[in-house]
This record gives structure tokens, C-alpha cells and sequence, in this order.
């Protein structure tokens, strides 16, 4: 058509489809904002008096680094300057329509952290190592919960039954364990265990179409019923027998193990750690580099996209979700293989439910959701490490710690994160 | 490779969605499988693909009888298809969309994306389709989706392609070039199976034509056929293709639309800068590619979204701010576009859908008490006098066929005194029986003097029903010009080119 001209763009046509609004990115910059006044607050009521020491060394390091000290409210109150700056940074950043750098976040937490522990320290001396060691010890039952749930999830079955499954194995562990008198034993039953309850899941779920949260919940209630049944009729008649699984021991890592403050928390843990390590690579690995990622995530995607160029999709679901079960399975074993080689009645006291927090925390990527639950390994430490040194705040707040870090994270930080679209919902031909 | 089908039928319960189809495709041929919503097009094809097993009858390729357990069989005999809603995850790119099912490998199973690429550029250059192989899906344009479901199939090396209602989401400009990459493919050897309910494009393009009606083949037509021949065998009956519609009588203005802008929740515009009038008495179509802020639009005037900002006035008084309810009571009627997720209740009654507007007042309500006597004999009416097939009042809503499903929307909608109708898609998905009663309703409406907003992505409908046409592009108007305006036209307007001497 010669009569035609091209339509004048106006300025702001650009602007359909790509104006944003900045209601979500300013929840980080008011979390902030919260978080140092509400340091700012602790020096101002109630100031501390005496020195805070933190210990970086343990006594059979290498190299050993020296103690740090500093004046509680100094330090605390350096703490609050440096938060303010952060909170400003951030605040910066939003108004001009960026998002709050996860580095930026992280820098800030770790600010948050150091200005409470001077306060609450002072007088003391914090065990950094054992703070950090002791955190990825307790985080390992919830990175790999969260593991099997990001597998599940991104295939499409949301997995609510990470308690279960670490229960489960838990208590498979202890018992095997026990009775082939093999920690090596007691993991591969734990393993199995979870791709038990992963099995089942995806019987009622996947084959039979029942709402994937409703299985998931039965089956946690199922699991608790079933082995406090088995713990108390069974175990309770011979513990020696049955509830008494040799541990795994902690191995140091040779010359790793020597680096200042990262060998002694990173390089001197029992090998479920190091596991936990290779898990968390292999799953990235596997879930972005490989056809069965590939696979995997189209199946949780858009599932009959994924059937008309010949995935066979609940084929897909059912071994994803079994693998994510052996895998959720091995953290179970944690409980029973580690520190005290015994199980006991409702042993993981909801830490499924963490995990799971920890997937949605770490948007269903393996990566983001390991960091979450390294955070929430490290809120449960922290209280433990506080009230042995007799921190002012009640022990039943500190208690409280790893879940209101949980709701915080979840609700603050987590932002716009988009679940894999078909997360959720059975697959059916027509 | 030569595709024939021989005496395909495919049952679901009681109902023959396919009765002993059959069909032969040549190499280098096009063969239009012509039929209307739900004459068993799509099954047929389903069954082709492997996603459903048929109950009698066989598939050959190149007179090998084949078996497929699945679509992954179908693709590894030669098969691809284009689907009508694109089997394509959004938030994957292009080359992993392409490569998905078909992927090269490394060591450990690693995916070789750089082998997808060049297999996504290599197709993308011989036939001239510029896609990106890293770009996401999600923010292609619709029509580049579609070359990218085009080149999954050929990457494929499929021999036989299929086509399912690939117009549907296109702008008649996008059409043309689809029909050019279609006889391109044709020409390379391909025999291409084409499934529409278009009778323009099926005549433009296809060798060979196959209507079937009710899950059977009724006739074999050539190209050259006419419209009305066409459309006869499509239906059965002779049918009255053009509307019958005398001039329109305008009134005073009665909509009157300024300014009007529209945000979502996150912030994305949807509309802006838009301004209309409609007169009492007279139908405004509104011409775009679906997506353009149709949806928007009708959303802004009954009140369902959030951020609106200008004004909307019908007959002086404002409607922007108002509850849904409140413009309701001023008389506004809505065919909404998606009768199943907005226009009915599929688990209530025919009865129950049909008041569910004016459940609230008399005469259906006393006391707030439904009155069962009064709604039974309206809806016994209504039954009757909007010709909605069905097993009686009391039947659900779900277990109607489209078309009288839509009849029901009508007709709840019809029977109040409206002030303003707006009918968004009021055919989509609708026997072309159905579709030639609902569009004499709707002039009907509009003779009463009734103003009339039409929404419709069919440019055939707006042209046939309107007498002013408005088309939207990217959340704008681009121009409102005259029903008889060229097609050509329309079409360039719709992808975005103001006509040169119109205002917008």
C-alpha cells in the first residue's frame, strides 16, 4: 500500500511492556532500614560493657590466627554505620529501578551478624569456627532435603513430604545401620528409605492424580505414625541391637583442611558433608548442562510441549522424583550417623518443612536453595552457640531464630520468583 | 514421503469423534483438511501424532502401515506438526526449544547447544526467518513463535508437516508470509497437511481439499470451488455467509471514551492515550492482533481493572471507578471472550447461567428468595427464542457444545435493557450455524439503538458486522476508519501503519 505510512512511535510506546513499578524491589531497602535500627536499638538501650573476643583458630590449626577483641558497643556501633550504609546503597539502587545486588544483601547480613554477636558476646568469646563448622553440620539434612525438592519441583510434583523422606531415612539408617553394623549400610537404607516415601508420592500423585499437597502432608503424618510405632515397639525392645548404627567420624581433609578458618569449617567434617558438597555440583551439573536436565525442566515447564517431541513426561516425573528421594533420604541419615548415632521419636522436628522453605527461598535452583539452607543451618547454630554463652536474650527467642529467619527470607528477600509454570499440576492426556 | 490414512476412527465413550477418515497426502502437495470447531480436525491429527491411539484403521507412510505409541514414534517416522496453541516452554531459547527431545550430546550426557544454534541458523537462513537461536521464547513475537515450532519440525527432517489452525494468532500480513513458507516447504518436497476452518485461506492455498463434518469425511472440493460451495458442505446446509444489515441509523453519542489508560499490577501499560465515541444505534469494531489491549479494554469498562485513569462516560454519566455491579445497573451487557472461564458457571444450570446477572432483584429474587417458577418459565423462553440446543433448563451449562453455550451468554445478555453491549469474540469457537444467529442478534441489538463495542481478532467479523472499525496496535489506536476500508489496509494497520490522511 503506497498510501500508508509508518505509524510515529511515540516516546513512550517503548514503555508498553516494559514499565516496571518499584513496589517490589523496595522490600529489601525497608528490610534493611528495619534491621539496622533495630541494632541501632539494641547499643542504645541496653549498651554492653566489657570486650568481645572472636576466636578464629582452633587449637590443632596449622597456622594459627590470632583472636580479635573489640569494645562491645564499639564494635556494635561501627556495625549500625556500616548497616546504614548498606541500607542506603540499597535504597539508591531501587529508586533508580535496580534490584538489591545479592552481594550487597549478603555484605549486609554478614554486618547484621557481626554488629549482634558484639553486643550479645560482650564479655565472651565467640567460637567463629565452631559458629560457621557447626553451621554446615546442621545445615546438611536441609540441603539435601532441599535438593530432592528442587528436583521434584522443577519436574513438576511439589514435594511437601521432605519431612518424611528425612524422617524415613533417618530411622532406616539407625535401624539397617545397627543391624549390618555399617554406617555405610545405614546411609544406602536411609537413601532408599526416602525413594520409598518419593514412591509413594508419586504413586498417588502422578499415577492417580490426588493433589500433590495433600499426599505430601499425609505422608509426613504417615512417617512420624510409622516410626514411632516401629521406635517404640521394636527398637525400645533391644537399642543395642537395633537403635545403636556406628558413626561416621569426621575426616580431615589433608593440606585443604590446613587453610585458616575455611579448612577447619569447610575441610574437617564426616564425609555425609563432602557428599552434600558433590550432591549439591552434581545436581546443578546435571539439571543445566545435561539432556536429562534439559528434559526434566521442560517436563515441569510445559509438560505437553515436552510429550509431543516424545518425552515420556510421567516417566520423567517418577525417576526425578525418586532420585530427589534418594537423595533427601541420605540427609536423613545425618541424624542418626553423626553426632549422636541414635534415633529418637519425631527426630527432624519439622526440618522438611525448612528445606522446603529453603527451595522456594532459593528460587528451585540447587545453587540459591544450598545457600538458603546454609542460612538456616546457621540461624539453628546461633542460638545454640548463644545461650552457652549466656546471651541477654532469652533462650526461648533464640529458639525461635531459624524460623522467624525463615518467614523473613521468604516473605523479604526472596522478591518475584517464578515456580516452574507446571509445578504442581498432574499430567493428563486428555 | 506420501501420508495415507485409511479408515481412522477414534471413539471417546459414546461420542465418534473420527468415523473411518480417510486420506492421502502427496509429496510437494498441500492438502486442506477443512471442517468446522469440532468436527474432529484436531483428533484426527492427534491421532496422526501418536497422542491418541485409534480405535480402527491404519497409518502408512510411502504404503508402510505404522504403529505409534507415541509422538516420539511419529517424529522418527518423518512426522512434525505445528500445533495451534505452540508445544514450546517459554522459559527456554529458541535452540533449546528446538533441540528439546532431539538434543546432541557430549561426554555424560551434556548438552552441545552450540550444535542446536547452528542447526536453529541453518534452517532460520534457508528460509530467510531471522530468529535468534538464545533468545527466550517468552518474548518473541507470536509469529516468530510459530517459525520456531516450524523449525523444530524440520529439524526433525519431517517429511510430512502438519499444520493445525496455524492463522488463528496470525495478522493477515503474517498470514501471507506463513502461505509463502508453506508453498517454500512445498516446493522443498514436503507433504503438508493443513487444518482451518478459513475458507479464504484454504481456497488460497491449498492443491486439495477435504471437508469432513461430525468426524467424517462429506467431499472432496477443489480450490476453485466457491466460498458458498465450501461452506455448504462444511455445515451441511446452504449458509448465509454475508450479513444482511441495513445502514445504520446513528443516534446521539451514548459511549463516549477520553483519555483512557490502563496499568496492571506490575506496572505494564496496556493501554494509553485511548479516545472513541460510539453513537446509539451503531456497532464500533475493534480490529487487532489478539493482545493489543482488547482484553483491557472491555476489563476497563466493566470495571475489572485496577488502574484505570481517564474517563469512560455512557450516556454523561461516568463509569470509571464504579463497582462491577454498579455498571452493570447502568446497563452494560458483556459476551465476554471466554465464555468458559467468564461467561458461565459450567457446573450450574442452563437456568442458573442465565440469571446469574440478576440474581440479586426482582423478578427472579423476592426476600432473597429464588424464585424457581418464574426462572423456569424464562429460562423455557429464552430456550426457545435464542434456539440454544440443549437437553432442557435443568442440564449443566458444561454439557453444551460451544455454539449454545455462547447462545446462553447471548441470551443472558440480550434480555435485560442494556444501554451498551459489548461482545468480546462473541463467535470464537462457534459452529457457523451459531455464528450466523449470534451476528443477527447483534445487529438486531444494535437496532434498537443500542450502541455496540465489537471485539474481534476475526477480520472477516469486524468487516461483515461493523460500521465504524477501531484498530488497536500495542495498546493504541492506530486509526478508526470506515467498514468498507480495504483489507489490505486493515491488516497493515494492524501491524501498527496509520493510513496516510486519518486521524487517530
Amino acid at each position: 500500500m503506497s498510501t500508508t505510512t509508518e505509524i510515529p512511535v511515540p516516546a513512550n510506546a517503548e514503555g508498553i511492556g516494559t514499565a516496571t513499578s518499584t513496589r517490589g524491589l523496595l522490600k529489601t531497602p525497608i528490610l534493611f532500614a528495619v534491621v539496622t535500627l533495630l541494632v541501632l536499638l539494641l547499643v542504645a538501650l541496653k549498651s554492653r560493657r566489657g570486650e568481645t573476643t572472636f576466636r578464629l583458630a582452633v587449637d590443632t590449626d596449622l597456622f594459627e590466627l590470632p583472636e580479635v577483641a573489640v569494645s562491645s558497643t564499639a564494635g556494635t556501633t561501627t556495625m549500625v554505620v556500616l548497616l546504614a550504609v548498606c541500607t542506603a546503597v540499597s535504597a539508591v539502587l531501587v529508586s533508580r529501578g535496580r534490584r538489591t545486588p545479592l552481594w550487597l544483601i549478603a555484605v549486609f547480613s554478614v554486618f547484621a551478624m557481626t554488629g549482634f554477636l558484639c553486643w550479645a558476646a560482650a564479655g565472651e568469646a565467640v567460637p567463629v569456627i565452631g559458629l560457621l563448622g557447626g553451621s554446615i553440620a546442621l545445615a546438611v539434612p536441609l540441603v539435601f532435603g532441599a535438593l530432592g525438592g528442587v528436583l521434584g519441583e522443577r519436574a513438576g510434583v511439589v514435594n511437601i513430604a521432605i519431612d518424611g523422606q528425612l524422617l524415613f531415612g533417618a530411622f532406616a539408617a539407625a535401624l539397617i545401620g545397627s543391624m549390618a553394623g555399617s554406617s555405610w549400610g545405614g546411609l544406602v537404607a536411609a537413601m532408599l528409605a526416602g525413594a520409598m516415601v518419593a514412591l509413594a508420592l508419586g504413586f498417588f500423585t502422578i499415577t492417580y492424580f490426588v493433589d500433590q499437597v495433600i499426599v505430601g502432608v499425609v505422608l509426613n503424618v504417615l512417617v512420624i505414625g510409622l516410626t514411632s510405632f516401629l521406635f517404640s515397639q521394636v527398637m525400645a525392645e533391644n537399642p543395642q541391637g537395633l537403635n545403636n548404627p556406628p558413626h561416621f567420624s569426621r575426616i580431615p581433609i589433608p593440606l585443604l583442611g590446613e587453610i585458616p578458618v575455611v579448612g577447619p569449617v569447610l575441610f574437617r567434617q564426616t564425609i555425609l558433608v563432602y557428599l552434600m558438597y558433590a550432591a549439591v555440583a552434581v545436581v546443578a551439573w546435571a539439571l543445566y548442562r545435561t539432556k536429562w536436565g534439559l528434559r526434566v525442566r521442560a517436563v515441569g515447564e510445559h509438560p505437553k510441549a515436552a510429550d509431543t517431541v516424545g518425552i515420556k513426561v510421567n516417566r520423567t516425573r517418577y525417576t526425578t522424583l525418586l532420585i530427589g528421594g534418594l537423595i533427601a533420604g541420605a540427609g536423613g541419615a545425618t541424624y542418626t550417623l553423626v553426632a549422636v548415632p541414635q534415633f529418637g521419636r519425631e527426630m527432624t522436628d519439622g526440618a522438611g518443612y525448612i528445606a522446603l522453605a529453603a527451595v522456594i527461598f532459593g528460587r528451585w535452583d540447587p545453587i540459591r536453595a544450598t545457600l538458603a539452607a546454609l542460612l538456616f543451618g546457621f540461624a539453628t547454630n546461633l542460638s545454640g552457640v548463644l545461650s552457652v554463652l549466656g546471651s541477654p536474650v532469652p533462650s526461648q527467642f533464640m529458639l525461635m531464630l531459624p524460623y522467624i529467619v525463615t518467614i523473613v527470607a521468604v516473605a523479604g528477600l526472596v522478591g518475584h520468583s517464578r515456580a516452574p509454570a507446571a509445578d504442581g499440576i498432574p499430567y493428563r492426556k486428555d | 514421503m506420501t501420508l495415507e490414512l485409511r479408515g481412522i476412527t477414534k471413539r471417546f465413550g459414546t461420542l465418534v469423534a473420527n468415523d473411518r477418515i480417510s486420506l492421502t497426502v502427496e509429496p510437494g502437495e498441500i492438502h486442506a483438511l477443512l471442517g468446522e470447531n469440532g468436527a474432529g480436525k484436531s483428533t484426527l491429527m492427534n491421532v496422526l501424532y501418536g497422542l491418541y491411539h485409534a480405535d480402527e484403521g491404519e497409518i502408512f507412510l510411502d504404503g508402510v502401515p505404522q504403529r505409534f505409541a507415541g509422538p516420539g514414534d511419529a517424529i522418527a517416522a518423518g512426522i512434525g506438526m505445528v500445533h495451534q496453541h505452540f508445544m514450546l516452554v517459554p522459559v527456554f531459547t529458541v535452540a533449546e526449544n528446538v533441540m528439546l527431545g532431539n538434543e546432541s550430546t557430549g561426554i555424560a550426557g551434556t548438552l552441545d547447544v552450540d550444535a542446536a544454534r547452528r542447526r536453529v541458523r541453518e534452517i532460520s537462513d534457508r528460509f530467510g526467518f531471522h530468529v535468534n537461536p538464545d533468545a527466550l521464547v517468552e518474548n518473541l513475537p507470536v509469529g516468530v513463535q510459530q517459525r520456531v515450532e516450524i523449525i523444530k519440525a524440520l529439524s526433525r527432517d519431517a517429511k510430512v508437516l502438519v499444520f493445525d489452525e496455524p492463522t488463528a494468532v496470525l495478522t493477515p500480513q503474517e498470514t501471507d508470509e506463513l502461505m509463502e513458507i508453506m508453498r517454500q516447504l512445498k516446493e522443498s518436497g514436503a507433504a503438508i497437511v493443513f487444518i482451518s476452518h478459513k475458507l479464504r485461506e484454504v481456497r488460497a492455498i491449498a492443491d486439495r481439499i477435504t471437508v469432513i463434518r461430525r468426524g467424517a469425511v462429506v467431499g472432496e472440493a477443489s480450490p476453485t470451488a466457491s466460498n458458498a460451495e465450501l461452506a455448504a458442505l462444511m455445515v451441511g446446509r446452504p449458509v448465509e455467509l454475508t450479513v444482511h444489515k441495513e445502514p445504520a441509523k446513528p443516534g446521539a453519542e451514548a459511549l463516549v471514551v477520553e483519555d483512557l489508560r490502563v496499568v496492571d499490577d506490575s506496572g505494564h501499560v496496556h493501554l494509553d492515550s485511548i479516545s472513541f465515541s460510539i453513537a446509539a444505534g451503531e456497532v464500533l469494531g475493534v480490529a487487532g492482533v489478539q493482545g493489543n489491549g482488547q482484553t483491557e479494554l472491555t476489563e476497563a469498562i466493566l470495571g475489572l481493572q485496577h488502574h484505570v485513569e481517564g474517563s469512560i462516560r455512557l450516556e454523561g454519566r461516568e463509569l470509571v471507578g464504579r463497582s462491577v455491579r454498579r455498571v452493570l445497573d447502568a446497563g452494560v451487557g458483556l459476551i465476554p471472550e471466554d465464555r468458559q472461564v467468564d461467561g458461565l458457571i459450567t457446573g450450574f444450570t442452563i437456568a442458573e447461567n442465565l440469571m446469574l446477572n440478576r440474581s440479586r432483584s426482582k423478578p427472579f429474587n423476592r426476600m432473597g428468595t429464588i424464585q424457581r417458577k418464574v426462572l423456569e418459565q424464562f429460562a423455557n423462553e429464552k430456550l426457545v427464542e435464542y434456539d440454544v440446543r440443549a437437553p432442557g433448563i435443568a442440564a449443566t451449562a458444561g454439557q453444551l457444545s460451544g455454539g449454545n453455550q455462547q447462545k446462553v451468554v447471548v441470551a443472558r445478555e440480550l434480555s435485560r435493557d442494556l444501554r451498551l453491549l459489548v461482545a468480546a469474540q462473541p463467535t470464537r469457537g462457534v459452529d457457523v450455524g451459531s455464528i450466523e444467529f449470534i451476528h443477527k442478534q447483534v445487529v438486531a441489538t444494535r437496532d434498537k439503538g443500542v450502541p455496540v463495542l465489537l471485539v474481534s481478532t476475526e477480520l472477516d467479523e469486524i468487516a461483515a458486522l461493523s460500521d465504524r472499525i477501531m484498530v488497536l496496535y500495542r495498546g493504541r489506536v492506530v486509526g478508526i476508519v470506515p467498514a468498507d476500508t480495504p483489507r489490505e489496509t486493515l491488516g497493515l494497520m494492524m501491524a501498527g501503519e496509520r493510513p496516510e490522511g486519518s486521524a487517530a
